[in-house]
């Protein structure tokens, strides 16, 4: 089916882009409780990368990222990343802990703190997801690292990297009102189930 | 001097004196073989560990058992002599663990021991490794020594 990117219009496009509008729009109120200040978001982007460019819209692959990772399962297959830079990091740790990080490595408390923090907020997002498709969406218990975005993210193209040499992903930022925090959403869905999420919403697929 | 690029399931050839490097291997492998006669090299940055995973398309350079033999024949082309070539590899981590049993999380270690049988096959000796472990590398092959460097985020640099 990844072949099938190429049937997709305009209209396909501006679907998936509200996809990421709401599941981001929901993450990014409730990060917006979390931490008791407004969080903007830009317009989704929804683009079909090749491989060696997905990493290019979080500042390159050898550029450092905290990334929560989870696996989603039921009937839209996929995967998820919220990916953060460490400055971003560290001012969602004073932000949620109420203290500044201890050092520049991150304690176990930091990193558990903010699996949790992607955790919410990608839970926040699949759950609107799943309410507004009426579709059956179950996360993986999440998983965070501290890497190169390029090793990171290729993580969540092994899959797709059977079917074919690009992914859909449906790109999210959202910020705080000074960019002290600003994180982005990836959802790679698994391509060969792209037709299920706009039969969910009444789409046709010409 | 040079520096020759391969991206993500790509490979690519090099000669002295230039280097030939792929950035942020993950749970993908870095494969290197170099000739120290003619100082010609070649990487292949492998993602699957084999061609029968694959539905679509074919590209050779994704899988380990398609990708090595391939890159043997691009470096013969270039006039390196394969009964000289040595291999290194590097890459192969997990970046992240989970309890799943599901086999495409473990896929760093089974495209490290894909690209170690295909190298047996082709008869090519291992020279050194630095395969596992959950963060990732980038790594440089200088076609002057054959020597390859290796730069991770936590764990240093160094080289093989």
């Amino acid at each position: 089916m990844s072949k099938g990117f190429k049937d997709f219009g305009e209209f396909q496009f501006d679907v998936l882009k509200e996809i990421g509008n709401i599941g981001a729009g929901n993450a990014a109120t409730a990060l917006s409780k979390l931490i008791s200040k407004e969080i903007d978001m830009k317009v989704p982007q929804v683009q079909i990368v090749g491989f060696n460019d997905i990493a290019d819209s979080v500042g390159g692959a050898e550029n450092v990222v905290v990334a929560v990772f989870l696996r989603i399962e039921g009937d839209i297959p996929g995967n998820m990343f919220f990916l953060m830079s460490l400055n971003s990091a560290h001012s969602l740790i004073k932000e949620t802990l109420g203290m500044e990080p201890a050092g520049e490595e991150l304690t176990e408390l930091e990193k558990s703190a903010l699996c949790e923090v992607g955790n919410i907020l990608i839970g926040s997002y699949l759950s609107s997801l799943a309410d507004f498709t009426q579709l059956n969406l179950q996360p993986s218990v999440p998983a965070l690292a501290i890497d190169m975005a390029g090793a990171i993210l290729s993580y969540g193209l092994i899959e797709l990297g059977q079917s074919g040499d690009y992914a859909l992903a449906i790109d999210t930022v959202f910020f705080e009102g000074n960019e002290e925090v600003q994180g982005h959403f990836f959802l790679l869905p698994d391509p060969a189930y792209l037709g299920k999420i706009f039969l969910a919403l009444g789409v046709p697929l010409e | 001097m040079n520096i020759v690029k391969v991206g993500m399931a790509d490979l690519n050839v090099a000669t002295n004196p230039d280097r030939i490097r792929t950035t942020g291997l993950g749970s993908c492998v870095g494969v290197t073989l170099f000739d120290q006669v003619t100082k010609i090299g070649g990487m292949a940055h492998v993602m699957l560990p084999t061609s029968t995973l694959g539905k679509g398309e074919l590209n050779i350079a994704k899988y380990a058992d398609t990708a090595i033999p391939k890159l043997i024949s691009d470096l013969e082309k270039r006039g390196a002599n394969r009964r000289r070539l040595v291999a290194k590899l590097a890459g192969g981590a997990q970046m992240f663990s989970f309890s799943s049993s599901s086999d495409i999380m473990r896929i760093g270690p089974r495209n490290v021991d894909a690209c170690k049988e295909a190298l047996k096959k082709e008869g090519i000796r291992i020279l050194s490794e630095d395969t596992g472990g959950n963060w990732g590398r980038t790594i440089e092959m200088d076609c002057a020594t054959g020597s390859l460097h290796i730069r991770t985020v936590n764990q240093g640099v160094k080289e093989i």
